[in-house]
């Protein structure tokens, strides 16, 4: 099922691909009926999960390097089903939002373009939903081609400089994470006879602890480079910046979620030990990305690399969240990972819509612009409150999981990360006050205009869902929850105190 | 003892040292003008024949149990000539390997369309570079054919050297595809002067490291009283710790170091890959390797298999300055057969945790790791041999700027050996890779997969470069174009691709043939 799932983008794809140069309209059509229907198909697959206690469904498996015990396994469970369906979710609005801006850039071509997000989208359903290790390995290197195309050839006036980095940051994280896959290969080929990279039969091995420590780190500093922490988080503001928004919002909003998804999936599971020994470095880096990435996001006047670096700061409650180790916070860390996906898509795709018309990404060469276009400033609005975790948005939700269940192991941790909360607020209101209240100036008058229909339909279903699922978080929390706790079960980890249930208290 | 002659066992390398023979006739005796078809047909005739003669050795039903035979399950297992060479699973593989490339690499030697003036070698090599003659004879559109008895005996050397099973053998194996290889090195048409400095350069080099190698046999010698390599481990049990042996270990060592251009004996490998034509380059940067390899890994594993206690401490210090010294060097480069010439440097590194893992695995995963090699860089070394201004090939790496725009199709199959060099995953590059880091760290190796990692990291840097150069810079204005190619180059590229592609995502039964070859017989 899930090959199918990854089947509909890919031929998507070729067949964009292979549409004549000049039939830009269609290949754009193709490409979003293609991505509709995938997001219907993820979604269809995700209501399999329920009842499922927490395991893995639409599983399948065959063999495929049998030699290295690899095969081609895919299945999702709670964290990875909402995961995948935030992505394919995004897809369509990411297209609809970038309708035109392969004509404005005026480089490369429609078909390239579009192309280029399905076989992109086949890799981050590929890489959230394989239960094979090395299957996972080989999307996420898989992904960077797409991505660095997108960058290099549709970006802006730095764009190589950004493809590059953005890759080569990404493959020397990939390097070592390969290291320790070999490092484990050989592990389980001692302990089970033969080497496999099954990701439950891993998981159910006993690594004795000093191995762990090692291993754990080739892993943890691919996720750390992909999740952007602080200090492997340079390339993240340079390449959001470059890419056209929609680039970005799948970059920030989908595929820097492997980072983290790979931690509370990956690293806890098989490197339980490692992990406690990691939690209080770890902790302590996540709290320094929440005020590092909030401070640079207040100093930014570039709206692209604020809002970057405000991913950065929101990355650090996710790390932080996940490492807390409690079932809210790890409920809270992975329902994180998907507002910040439509918060920070919205915010990206609004600030697109900012710059297609005005032409500058400046913060200063904005202002006024509620007066000139008051629904793209709502939409603005909202999008940055989204961001800031206003109460009855789905980021509020997560956040104070996050807060609450990092608050019942390391309560000193969570009083200090919840200043980041203050802060976030204030580069976001900041930015607001500065683009959008005030007098406008003539340049803002003269190019700064309506949203328009198509903008609003990319726009406004992210902020249905951000809206829907801020007054309604049980329809991914009880997703989420059943394989979270089956997660702290493995690890052998128990809330502190008798807490409840992060659905009853969440809402 | 009785004298024998195992024909059959030992085809493939008659047929290719007898076509050698029977080419030179060619050269005596048939006129000018039809002398390249003949040659043609010949040489890819005996190649096509020999490998025949492999396939027919490697099905053979193997006498015994494959318990007893290495794991091998099919194919020869047998000594031949009195035990001076060895046909067993690996060595066939290795043979048939060899015989792939070179069939390969002959395509592309055979191309004469990319340059107006004929192939890639002098009209006249005796000529002085910039003489009048060297004009007239190019003006007159003369080509010349002697490279192809020259190919054939170097082609022949190379199909014995992973058979041979004593140190003589080796020895006249090794100077045997050397010798051509020297010579050809000097032929170039284009920049002879760079090209006859190359030649020289490795033929002293090369000398000097043959007379390391023959030193050092004669030290074991010296010790054992035997040149064979089963015979010399059973008597390196008994004889322990000697001088004598850890010398000539050492120099034997150091000639076959030469050979796969390790470091410290790697600085002829950027000269002698950036001075000769391409086409060569392309067959000495993969059979040269897979050559030289089959034989250290025989030696090593084979004769001085029960020694390797005192040998890997030397060969950890020589894989580690390999692989970065390789990777680094290559950074620096703005010539492209320099850079992949650095790049091959730090391929031998990746390859030396192959013989140093000393296993079963390390053996296949370095069967692997040379076969995938071996195409990719004919590969790439094919298409840098289509980017040409009017003075010849366009080597500097800032003409490559823009290649994508111009010819996505050569630029992208470029990327793809690149990609593959630099081992990313689903090209034969990550498999091979992956197989022999795997070996390493079940050889306890684990520190050196450690190096290997950051050399691939630093090395991923400067193939990503000239990626980006060649997609996302504009192209200059007065730029190289890329030739339209005959068939024969076409061809060779189209295989390489498509091996390196097909390794990548579907090894498995390259993996099964390799493993079912079992380990070396002594």
């Amino acid at each position: 099922m899930l090959t199918i799932l990854m089947l509909i983008p890919l031929l998507g794809s070729i067949a964009v691909f292979a549409l004549p140069a000049a039939r830009e309209t269609l290949a754009k059509q193709i490409a979003l009926g293609i991505s509709i229907v995938t997001a219907c198909g993820a979604v269809f697959l995700t209501t399999r999960l329920s009842g499922l206690g927490g395991g893995f469904a639409v599983t399948e498996k065959h063999d495929w390097i049998p030699a290295f015990g690899i095969s081609w396994s895919l299945g999702i469970d709670g964290i990875s089903g909402v995961l995948i369906v935030m992505a394919t979710l995004l897809v369509p609005l990411v297209i609809i939002a970038g309708w035109n801006d392969v004509e404005k850039i005026g480089r490369g071509t429609v078909k390239g373009f579009f192309s280029l997000i399905l076989i992109l989208e086949v890799f981050m359903i590929g890489v959230f939903a394989a239960t094979d290790l090395f299957l996972f390995y080989v999307f996420f290197e898989a992904m960077l081609v797409p991505v660095y195309f997108l960058i290099g050839r549709f970006g802006g006036p730095q764009r190589a400089y950004a493809a590059m980095k953005f890759l080569l940051y990404s493959l020397v994280g990939g390097l070592f994470m390969l290291a320790s896959l070999i490092g484990l290969y050989v592990v389980s080929e001692r302990q089970l006879g033969k080497g496999t990279f099954d990701f439950s039969a891993l998981a159910n091995m006993n690594i004795d602890p000093a191995t762990q420590k090692v291993l754990f780190l080739g892993f943890f500093f691919a996720f750390a480079i992909k999740a952007p922490m602080v200090p492997f988080h340079t390339w993240l503001p340079d390449a959001a910046a470059e890419s056209t928004p929609g680039t970005s919002t799948l970059l920030v909003g989908v595929l820097d979620k492997v980072g983290t998804f790979g931690m509370i999936r990956i690293l806890l599971p098989i490197f339980p030990e490692a992990s406690k020994y990691y939690t209080p470095i770890i902790i302590i880096l996540a709290v320094i990305s929440i005020f590092y990435g909030a401070l640079l996001a207040i100093g930014q006047t570039d709206m692209m690399r604020l809002i970057a670096f405000s991913s950065v700061s929101h990355f650090g409650f996710i790390v932080m969240g996940i490492f807390a180790m409690t079932s809210q916070s790890m409920s809270g860390a992975t329902f994180y990972m998907v507002n910040h996906g439509f918060s920070t898509g919205a915010l990206f795709l609004v600030v697109g819509f900012l710059v297609s018309r005005r032409g500058s990404k400046k913060i200063e060469d904005f202002g006024g612009v509620s007066k000139v276009a008051p629904v793209l400033a709502g939409v603005f609005l909202i999008s940055g409150l989204s961001s800031l975790a206003l109460p009855g948005m789905s980021s509020f939700v997560s956040e104070f999981l996050v807060l609450l269940g990092t608050f019942s192991v390391y309560k000193d941790v969570a009083i200090i990360a919840t200043f980041g909360i203050v802060l976030a607020a204030f580069y976001i209101l900041w930015m607001y006050q500065r683009t959008m209240t005030g007098v406008p100036s003539t340049e803002v008058t003269e190019t700064v205009t309506e949203i328009t229909k198509r903008e609003l339909a990319a726009i406004v279903p992210i902020l249905a869902v951000i809206i829907g699922l801020g007054i309604f978080p049980q329809v991914a929390l009880k997703v989420i929850n059943p394989t979270v706790n089956q997660i702290q079960t493995h690890v052998g980890l128990f809330d502190p105190v008798a807490s409840t249930t992060p659905s009853e208290s969440g809402s | 003892m009785k004298n024998s002659f195992e024909y059959a066992a030992l085809a493939p390398i008659v047929v290719l040292l007898g076509a050698g023979v029977f080419s030179i006739l060619i050269e005596a005796f048939v006129p000018r003008t039809s002398r390249r078809i003949c040659q043609l047909f010949l040489v890819l005739g005996s190649l096509a024949l020999s490998f025949g003669y492999v396939l027919i050795n490697a099905t053979k039903t193997l006498v015994g149990d494959p318990a007893t035979n290495g794991g091998q399950t099919h194919g020869l297992r047998q000594f031949a000539v009195n035990g001076a060479t060895v046909i067993d699973g690996a060595g066939l593989f290795l043979q048939g390997t060899l015989i792939l490339i070179a069939f390969v690499a002959a395509l592309l030697l055979a191309e004469n369309q990319v340059d107006p003036q004929g192939d890639a070698f002098a009209a006249r090599s005796s000529t002085l570079p910039g003489s009048e003659d060297e004009r007239q004879f190019t003006a007159q559109g003369w080509t010349q054919t002697e490279i192809w008895p020259l190919y054939l005996f170097c082609v022949g050397g190379m199909v014995l050297f992973p058979v041979a099973n004593d140190f003589l053998t080796m020895f006249v194996a090794l100077e045997v595809f050397s010798l051509p290889l020297y010579l050809m090195a000097g032929m170039a048409r284009r920049r002879r002067l760079l090209s006859q400095e190359a030649a020289l350069k490795y033929f002293v080099l090369g000398a000097f490291s043959s007379a390391f190698f023959l030193f050092g046999s004669a030290l074991i010698y010296a010790v054992t009283a035997t040149m064979n390599f089963g015979q010399v481990s059973v008597a390196l049990e008994n004889a322990g710790q000697d001088t004598l042996v850890i010398t000539g270990i050492g120099m034997i060592a150091i000639g076959l170091l030469f050979k796969v251009g390790a470091v410290p004996f790697h600085q002829w490998i950027p000269d002698v890959y950036q001075g000769s034509p391409t086409a060569l380059t392309a067959f000495m940067g993969a059979a040269t390797k897979v050559a030289a390899f089959a034989a250290m890994l025989r030696v090593f594993y084979v004769a001085f298999g029960g020694m390797r206690w005192d040998w890997r401490p030397m060969f950890w210090v020589v894989a580690i300055l390999t692989m970065l010294i390789g990777s680094i060097l290559a950074v620096t480069q703005t010539d492209i057969k320099r850079m992949l010439a650095f790049s091959s440097i730090a391929h031998a590194g990746f390859l030396l945790l192959g013989v140093i893992a000393t296993s079963a695995s390390g053996l296949s995963s370095s069967l692997l790791y040379l076969f995938a090699y071996g195409f990719t860089t004919i590969g790439s070394f094919a298409v840098v041999s289509l980017v040409r201004d009017a003075a010849g090939e366009a080597t500097h790496l800032s003409q490559w700027a823009g290649l994508g725009k111009k010819s996505p199709v050569v630029a992208t199959s470029f990327a793809l050996f690149l990609l593959a060099l630099a081992g990313i995953p689903l090209t034969s590059g990550f498999t091979g890779k992956f197989a022999i880091f795997t070996a390493a760290i079940g050889g306890g190796a684990t520190p050196l997969v450690i190096v290997a990692v950051i050399a691939s990291a630093i090395a991923a840097f400067f193939y990503a470069r000239v990626i980006v150069l060649m997609f996302f810079t504009e192209p200059p204005v007065d730029g190289p174009n890329v030739v339209i190619p005959s068939w024969f180059t076409k061809i060779a590229i189209g295989v390489s691709v498509a091996v390196t592609l097909l390794i990548g995502v579907f090894p498995q039964p390259l993996i099964d043939l390799i493993v079912s070859s079992g380990i070396f017989a002594s």
